[in-house]
């Protein structure tokens, strides 16, 4: 048992690629946590597509063990936490099992639209917050000018931040030092009824759920019976451990303790983050405040591309849903493309995410649909509905009016970028609500609706500010606007997979860029191809994909047989890459690349 | 319901629908060509007597395997064979004769480059017993010849159609067009030229930038400018059809075009299906042995091929072709033919009917038609014959 006094939790925040993964390695690595030649960069950053993209999608929590120089022993759990905005949700809970936070901020770079959103949330949090200017050893580096700004920007004081290499090491005892001594210890109480608050869990093939907890008071011990307070399920505690990062087995875990649970639990949906755990008997009485769990802002269908493959795109979509509670999932059936799944993700990186591990780990090439948020129909007979899916919009005629997600979204961009930001979110149809200065960076908050952003606003972003500008969001309301559905025709035949939900005011001119786009994304055929946009039944904009006129061997004689075969049956298997709709083939990719605006 | 030893017989059978030819590859060139994707290459030195014995031996070793049969064909191809001197090229012919029955009107073809054509040489090769000459004109004008990287000129290649006519009755020529910065107008007017030059039969191919050649490289490079668009091309297509059509010459395939009676005799084996053997570097063969047809290729390489004759394995492991796959051969090549195919050998050979319902859809589209037993496709579908194709395959 460690005496609270010598524990020290708390998260590693920043914006993305900041480097809070690398100083969690420098903090594992000096304090000998990991033998050094187990190191590995972003070694908390496991999953394959975490390493590939280099960026960190699940929080991890650690426990190092640091002796001080005062010459006491403390232990230090630490949390590294994702910077991108999809993920955002893992940062706010993450922050909730823990006391204070070190905000990285690259000293190269300054404060970016994500250190900002991370700092208001650990401040909510109550938390101690240590400043950390990273990437020193960088040539652009500017500790002065970067403190100056955390201090104008931000309003926390940044005298005392700690200039950190994490990519060198230097810096890094001052870290622990500081961790020590600037950050609080947990408070709690022994002998008071367990309460451990449920911070996260995941599906390991081998143990079943694994429960992230966060122990507030009392102690929890491997053969107690606990009762989850907000279903009252029963579990029999299996095993107890913490994170070194590897899980290693412990007796109990004591107030202000983090660490993990086994206990039979089939499936991640039984257990309910923000949860309270406390004793079968002569448990806590009221549960911790508590916090809400993740909503999918985002939803599109997937289908398999070869319908064949729709038992196999089930089990692949059950078995990441296992590990991830804030995707979520229902069959559905289409006209044109068969049966497959509308999925909820967190963002636009999310969907991505989940999409690349089913076409990768599970072999199954996708059909996405046109990407949607949730709109509200206000139906005549005073009732509202939810609309997850353009494809389940009901007839006009009996719609009152229909309101869609508005966000706040603030965007930090250097001033040369400004106009073509400003421009992109009028295009967008959004509304400015702020515009400030810190140094030569603008600040702008605008209120946008959710479904211009969804798709490639982010890309968008980038492209204009050549990636100088950062973003984050949250969502605010809902407001009604004049909303319409975009069905697109190939061949006359509508391709559901392809209808969106538009302003009235933009439907033309996204049915136009639709029609073009898939104009040049569709191969031709033997046969001349109209493709249209409409609105109900009013044709908004048309183009014809004329007919292939010439594909036919030249020279084919008995030594060009076999060649000429396989390349005919190759490519015929390319066909099979693609959807039927009537007679017409539409390849994969076009319907994400038909979705891009502005080219 | 076909029993499976009735099926046996069927495909035992099914080459005779097309007769039997010879397929001989002489690899070497006196330069390469750019645009070229055939196996020839150009050698410093050639020992004639090595080449001469191992073609000899590869003969007996091929012939051993299809005894009965009567020969239809001799196609000397290349490469440019007219490199060969006349003795192997009638060392070639004797021993073929000697090893099979041959028709009466055994056809023996030898393709000829008009930048090595002489007069004397090409006496020999109809002493030699040649009867029909195929020769690479390319292009009537010498800037378009340079383009191509041709080692003759639009002279020299007049100069060889006379010297080739003198020696023998039927001479085609070969024309390539679709070639860079050429126009529609002056492609027909080259072409009606060309007709005045030639006799009973023509090949004329729209240039394809092959795999692997030098003009690929130029063309992934954005250097092979000015070659046609789809459309031009389809409109060149369409009008050499309409002017040949003009010229009493039937085009009885996609690039060929023949007075009737004559049509190239060996190449309709290949498109009718029938069976060949194929000695020399990388050359083919379809062979029906014990009612199983194979596809067999030999060594590629001139200078190993040479060396495995003497150890007598010249060829790379023989393919079994299935049912489908003789049936997919055998639609391929097929619908090229104005004639088309007929459906019932479609079934004999794959023991599963041409799909019905795509032959129906591409006949409502205008590319097929299907009368008397017979499937060929429109003019329009033999512009588009790969999506035709691409439509019925099977498997
Ligand atoms: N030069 C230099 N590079 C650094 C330093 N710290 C991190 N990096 C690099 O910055 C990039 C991002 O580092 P990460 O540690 O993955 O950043 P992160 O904040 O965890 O990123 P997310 O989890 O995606 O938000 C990597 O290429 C690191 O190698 C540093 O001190 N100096
Ligand atoms: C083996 S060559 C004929 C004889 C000789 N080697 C010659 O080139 O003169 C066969 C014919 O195929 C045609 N050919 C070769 N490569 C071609 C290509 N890439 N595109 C179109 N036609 C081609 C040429 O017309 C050539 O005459
Ligand atoms: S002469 Fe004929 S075979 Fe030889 S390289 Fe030229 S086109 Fe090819
Ligand atoms: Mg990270």
């Amino acid at each position: 048992m460690t005496d609270l006094s010598h524990i020290r939790n708390f998260s590693i925040v920043a914006h993305i690629d900041h480097g809070k993964s690398t100083l969690a390695d420098r903090l594992i690595q000096e304090t000998g946590t990991v033998k050094d030649r187990d190191m590995q960069a972003q070694m908390l950053d496991t999953m394959d597509i975490e390493r590939e993209r280099g960026i960190t999608i699940k929080a991890n929590t650690v426990r190092i063990e640091y002796t001080a120089d005062n010459g006491h022993a403390y232990i230090l759990n630490l949390i590294d936490t994702p910077g991108h905005v999809d993920f955002a949700y893992e940062v706010s809970r993450s922050m909730r099992a823990v006391e204070g936070s070190l905000l990285v901020v690259d000293s190269s770079q300054g404060v970016e639209a994500q250190t900002l959103a991370n700092v208001y949330q650990a401040i909510d949090a109550n938390h101690d917050i240590v400043p950390i200017l990273n990437k020193i050893d960088l040539p652009a580096s500017d500790c002065d000018r970067v403190a100056e700004q955390i201090e104008d920007v931000i309003g926390i004081d940044a005298t005392g931040a700690i200039r950190v290499s994490a990519k060198t090491g230097q810096g890094i005892h001052e870290t622990l030092e500081a961790i020590v001594h600037e950050l609080p210890p947990p408070v709690g109480d022994r002998d008071a009824p367990l309460k451990a608050m449920l911070v996260d869990s995941w599906y390991d093939s081998y143990l079943g759920v694994i429960v992230l907890v966060r122990v507030m008071d009392g102690v929890l011990k491997k053969g107690d019976r606990v009762r989850m307070m907000s279903n009252d399920s029963l579990h029999l505690i299996e095993r107890i451990g913490v994170f070194r990062p590897a899980m290693e087995k412990v007796d109990e875990l004591g107030p202000g303790e983090i660490g993990f649970l086994t206990a039979s639990i089939k499936q991640v949906r039984d257990t309910k983050v923000g949860d309270t755990i406390t004793s079968e008997r002569g448990g806590a009485s009221t549960p911790l405040p508590g916090f809400a769990p993740s909503q999918p802002v985002v939803f599109c269908g997937l289908f398999p591309v070869d319908s064949a493959e729709f038992e196999d795109l089930r089990e692949a979509i059950s078995k990441l849903a296992l590990n991830d509670a804030s995707f979520s999932y229902e069959m559905e059936t289409s006209a044109a493309l068969g049966f497959g799944f509308r999925c909820g993700f967190l963002g636009l990186l999310h969907l991505e995410v989940i999409r690349d591990r089913i076409e990768r780990e599970y072999d199954i090439d996708l059909i996405t649909t046109a990407p949607s948020v949730i709109y509200h129909v206000h139906m005549r007979d005073g009732t509202v509905n939810d609309l997850h899916n353009p494809a389940d919009m009901p007839d006009l005629t009996f719609v009152d009016h229909m309101e869609e997600p508005r966000i706040k979204a603030t965007i930090l961009v250097p001033d040369e970028y400004l106009g073509d930001v400003l421009k992109l979110c009028q295009d967008r149809r959004g509304i400015q609500m702020d515009l400030t200065y810190a140094g030569a960076r603008a600040m702008v908050v605008y209120d946008l609706p959710l479904n211009e952003v969804v798709f490639d606003f982010y890309d968008r972003l980038k492209s204009v500010t050549k990636g100088y500008a950062s973003f984050d969001y949250h969502l605010t309301e809902y407001r009604q606007d004049n909303l319409v559905k975009l069905s697109v025709l190939v061949n006359e035949e509508p391709v559901d997979a392809l209808s969106m939900m538009v302003h009235r005011d933009r439907a033309e001119a996204r049915g136009r860029a639709m029609v073009e786009k898939l104009k040049d994304l569709i191969p031709r055929h033997m046969f001349k191809i109209p493709i249209q946009a409409a609105i109900g039944g009013k044709v908004i904009a048309r183009e014809t994909l004329s007919a292939m006129r010439k594909d036919v061997t030249a020279k084919c004689y008995g030594g060009d047989m076999t060649r000429k075969k396989k390349l005919l049956e190759k490519q015929k298997k390319g066909k099979k890459k693609m959807r039927e709709f009537g007679k017409v083939s539409i390849p994969q990719e076009a319907f994400i690349s038909a979705l891009k605006l502005d080219g | 319901m076909r029993s499976p030893n009735s099926q046996q017989a069927v495909l035992a059978d099914d080459w005779r629908n097309a007769g039997f030819g010879l397929y001989v590859h002489w690899p070497f060139c006196q330069a390469k060509c750019p645009y070229c994707d055939f196996n020839s290459h150009v050698a410093r030195e050639i020992d004639h007597s090595a080449w001469v014995r191992a073609y000899l031996s590869e003969l007996t070793r091929v012939a051993s395997e299809t005894q009965n049969r009567v020969l239809n064909t001799i196609y000397f191809g290349g490469g440019t064979p007219s490199l060969m001197n006349p003795d192997t090229t009638g060392a070639i012919i004797d021993t073929a004769k000697s090893l099979w029955r041959v028709a009466n009107d055994l056809e023996i073809t030898l393709e000829a480059n008009p930048g090595s054509v002489e007069a004397g040489r090409f006496a020999g090769f109809h002493d030699a017993g040649v009867n029909r000459v195929s020769l690479g004109v390319q292009a009537l004008n010498d800037p378009d010849l340079r383009r191509l990287g041709r080692i003759h000129t639009a002279q020299d290649a007049q100069t060889a159609l006379g010297i080739a006519r003198n020696c023998f009755d039927r001479v085609s020529f070969d024309l390539i067009y679709g070639r860079q910065d050429q126009t529609l107008a002056g492609w027909k007017a080259e072409l009606k030229q060309a007709l005045t030059l030639s006799s009973d039969h023509i090949s004329l191919y729209q240039l394809t930038i092959e795999d692997g050649t030098a003009f690929a490289d130029r063309f992934a490079r954005g250097g092979l400018t000015g070659l046609p668009s789809e459309d031009l091309g389809a409109d060149m297509y369409q009008a050499t059809l309409d002017i040949c059509a003009d010229h009493d010459l039937a085009a009885y395939e996609v690039s060929n075009f023949a007075n009737p009676g004559s049509e190239s005799r060996h190449n309709l084996i290949y498109w009718r299906y029938g069976d060949y053997v194929g000695i020399g570097p990388g050359a083919h063969g379809r062979v029906t042995i014990d009612a199983n047809r194979y596809a067999t290729e030999c060594i590629s390489a001139p200078d190993k091929w040479l060396a495995a004759v003497n150890t007598d394995i010249t060829e790379l492991p023989r393919q079994m072709l299935s049912p489908q796959e003789q049936a997919n051969e055998f639609l391929m090549m097929g619908l090229r033919l104005s004639k088309g195919l007929d459906p019932a050998r479609y079934l004999a050979l794959g023991g599963r009917e041409l799909d019905r319902d795509k032959v129906k859809y591409l006949c409502d589209l205008g590319m097929l038609t299907f009368q008397n037993n017979n499937i060929c496709a429109t003019t329009q579908g033999r512009l588009v014959l790969n999506a035709v194709i691409r439509e019925l395959l099977a498997g």
